[in-house]
């Protein structure tokens, strides 16, 4: 700053927002404007710091800010108008909620005066997001602006993260009243302390349970990302040999390619997941919440397992399944302290047993390890069309997908080594999350292979992102696997509605190739399965361009395995004719 | 089991909506509610009485706790506590009615605050099943109107719940 510190700076209400923004590090701001927020606008014409990004749909600025937020573990931050801008960006705030992603969202209002009088454009938008935030926090005074930004970043990024909504009514910043501006450098609050470590008594607790296992397993999700903790995982799990399983938000925390990984567990986890979950005698959770499609029937649930839970959240420990050993606190000074632990302790892990039980795990992945049916050439698989995806881009890219079949053979066949690069909707599950979410991760990693998994279903949901991603030179690499179904929907009435298929087929298609074309972008066209690693190689080759590739691959094609409603975690159909 | 919760919280606009709206999100209980501003004008204390299993009220207390602007919170069921209500109500008081009500009305405890030729209003206090039996009580009157603040409480002793 420029100015002493004893005369402030005099800012509007609204150059105090993109000041504050400015000051707390944002580079970018996902908006589109509207008449409740355009003296703000106006301050974001008059300064170059923070650069705003204009999507075609608020829904984008969310799922944009919400990846960028997933890719780096900062928050992203959004400005949309009231009313309909508002109620456009609940979507992506709900998506971001049920994941835990920072965010933060700011929203106009109708002046102070007017609300509850049903003014134009108007809408309780803090009564509409309560549900579906962290927090939010409506400006009253204009002069409080910048300890509200401070506040919110601080609530979004800390403890268990999650999206802030910030409601501006318009009198909060009218351009002619100025006030003193200064950022704070940090926040308390007397009603809100995340937890910084875990309890140690009940970490030693763990550890000796952990030591003790004959049928260990190491259960991961979004959490381990979240907290950064990946290192200190895979360092736990190397030292100990333990086999490793991840939730969809948890893939990358640990290596995919690793022998110890035996892949992503739950309702379309592998069988040797499934199976070495149920079998286990300790289950290590760590930043996993058990949710229902992981569980299946949780009174079913690992019925030997003895369960050691750590999560920053104490309501999610015991909500589903009772934690035997709750350890509340970050995963990341958690998993050091078991680590420092381990090293000490006198017990030691029982190799015999250990032994006994990889052998079991082996025979299990020989059983069914990730197969599918290849007989029919005439058909591309999805299945092989992720693996050439994964070899095409050395398993390195940033994987953004949306929802559906193709989301779980994006789960399933490509393989993460590193976290942040599988970036989807998981609690949600919410179509349309794909392309803005490439298109968040581009922007801010330019140089990287970002490649946005679709289905022709999805891509519809946010299609007119593509003139956004035109506007500020996007090349994302838009992979839509189009099988001419909602086939998420289509396998499940094949599977319970004896192939009735209800609105699930979706009639006049676009030509994709010919859309993308006519927004300035490639389209490629894939049909037999002979073109497609050197199509897809093509396609990644294009740095400057977005890329639609069109791949037409069998609509018969089922997600498996897939886990039996009301079983157990390990009660799975593995094809169209098998079952566990 | 029935569980009394007092939390301090924040005194700012939207707190109260967001405790209501977690119990309705959740499917939770709630038996009463009342709300006021504490001795610190920057804190009000709520008071609510709700019924579930106890993995059901673990759950109630962390998700009150993760409210932001929470700030403390006690379970008063699960110590020695004391707990008042305090209910008005309004009855026909005429004829041989008038004698019966204000005999029950003594017999109670209970205060009559407002009089006119045909009613008494009646003031009681005391736990929920004190003024659950008064009202039962005056089962043969004609009640007009009742108005109970519903459960507050407090811990028994030197414990409180405060900053
Ligand atoms: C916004 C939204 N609406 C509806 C659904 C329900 N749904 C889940 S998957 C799916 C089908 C997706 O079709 P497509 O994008 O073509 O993917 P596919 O399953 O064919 O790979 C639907 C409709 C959803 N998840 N999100
Ligand atoms: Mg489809």
């Amino acid at each position: 700053m420029t100015q002493p510190a004893s005369e402030p700076e005099m800012l509007s209400g609204g150059e105090m927002l993109i000041r504050s923004l400015k000051d707390q590090g944002v580079k970018y701001l996902y908006g589109y404007p509207g008449g409740a927020v355009l003296h703000i606008y106006d301050a974001i014409h008059k300064q170059s710091d923070v650069q705003h990004i204009l999507v075609r749909h608020e829904q984008a600025a969310t799922h944009m800010a919400d990846a960028y937020a997933r890719a780096t573990g900062k928050a992203g931050v959004v400005l949309v108008t009231s009313g309909p801008g508002a109620t456009n960006a609940i979507t992506g705030i709900a998506t971001a909620y049920m994941d835990s992603i920072p965010m933060v969202v700011i929203t106009g209002q109708v002046m102070s005066h007017l609300i509850g009088g049903d003014a134009f454009q108007e809408t309780d938008m803090m009564g509409l997001s309560r549900p579906v935030v962290k927090h939010n926090i409506s400006v009253r005074d204009p002069k409080e602006i910048p300890n509200i930004v401070k506040k919110a970043f601080y609530i979004a990024e800390s403890g268990r993260p999650g999206p802030v909504v910030i409601d501006v009514p318009k009198d909060m910043t009218m351009p002619n009243e100025k006030f003193p501006y200064e950022y704070p450098d940090r926040i308390k609050m007397r009603s809100y302390n995340p937890v910084k470590k875990g309890h140690s008594g009940q970490i030693r607790k763990a550890v000796s349970t952990l030591l003790q296992a004959k049928r260990p397993i190491i259960y991961t999700g979004g959490g381990v990302i979240l907290g950064k903790a990946s290192k200190e995982l895979t360092h736990l799990a190397q030292q100990l040999n333990y086999p490793v399983t991840n939730t969809l938000m948890g893939l990358g925390a640990y290596p995919g390619t690793d022998r110890q990984f035996v892949g992503m567990l739950g309702m379309h986890g592998s069988y040797e997941a499934n199976m070495t979950m149920h079998h286990a005698d300790v289950i290590l959770a760590i930043g996993a919440r058990f949710d229902d499609r992981v569980t299946n029937n949780p009174a079913k649930f690992c019925p030997d397992a003895t369960i050691i839970h750590i999560d920053i959240d104490p309501a999610s420990i015991s909500k589903i399944v009772t934690a035997d050993i709750p350890i509340v606190g970050p995963v990341k000074p958690v998993l050091k302290e078991m680590l420092e632990q381990i090293d000490q302790a006198k017990i030691k892990v029982d190799e015999e047993a250990l032994g006994l039980w990889w052998e079991q795990i082996d025979e299990w992945r020989q059983r069914h390890g990730g197969r599918y049916r290849t007989d029919d050439a005439d058909r591309m698989k999805p299945q092989h069309v992720i693996e050439t995806l994964c070899k095409v881009t050395r398993g390195d890219a940033y994987i953004c997908s949306d929802v559906g079949q193709h989301q779980m053979f994006a789960a399933q066949y490509y393989q993460y080594n590193k976290p942040n690069r599988w970036i989807n909707s998981g609690g949600l599950g919410t179509m349309g999350f794909g392309l803005p979410a490439a298109m968040g991760v581009q922007l801010n990693f330019p140089d990287a292979d970002v490649v946005c998994v679709t289905g022709e279903g999805s891509i519809q949901m946010n299609i007119q992102e593509l003139s956004t991603c035109k506007q500020y030179g996007l090349p994302v690499k838009i992979l839509c696997l189009n099988n001419g179904y909602l086939g998420m929907v289509r396998q499940w009435q094949d599977m319970n509605y004896e192939s009735r298929y209800s609105n699930s087929y979706m009639d006049s298609l676009p030509d994709f190739c010919a859309l993308a074309e006519s927004y300035g972008h490639v389209g490629i066209k894939i049909e037999h399965a002979s073109e497609l690693e050197a199509k897809l190689e093509e396609a990644m080759s294009i740095r400057d361009k977005a890329v639609f590739i069109d791949v037409l691959i069998d609509p018969d094609e089922h997600v498996y395995p897939m886990q039996v409603p009301g079983g157990a975690i390990n009660d799975m159909f593995l094809s169209k004719t098998e079952r566990t | 089991m029935r569980h009394i919760i007092s939390v301090l919280m924040e005194n700012e606009a939207g707190a109260l909506a967001r405790v209501v709206g977690l119990f309705a999100q959740r499917g939770y209980n709630i038996e009463s509610l009342n709300v006021a501003p504490t001795e610190d004008a920057t804190l009000s204390r709520l008071t609510l009485v709700t019924k579930g299993e106890d993995k059901v009220i673990e759950q109630i207390t962390k998700h009150l706790n993760k409210l932001i602007e929470v700030v403390k919170l006690v379970d008063l069921t699960e110590g020695e506590h004391i707990e008042r209500e305090l209910m008005m109500i309004k009855v026909r008081a005429t004829g041989a009615q008038r004698e019966e009500v204000k005999r029950t009305c003594d017999i109670f405890r209970g205060q009559i605050i407002d009089v006119t030729p045909t009613t008494y209003t009646i003031q009681v206090t005391g736990n929920e099943d004190k003024v659950n039996a008064f009202l039962d009580a005056l089962s043969g009157a004609t009640i007009m109107e009742v108005a109970r603040t519903g459960v507050s409480g407090v811990a028994r002793g030197d414990k409180s719940l405060s900053l």
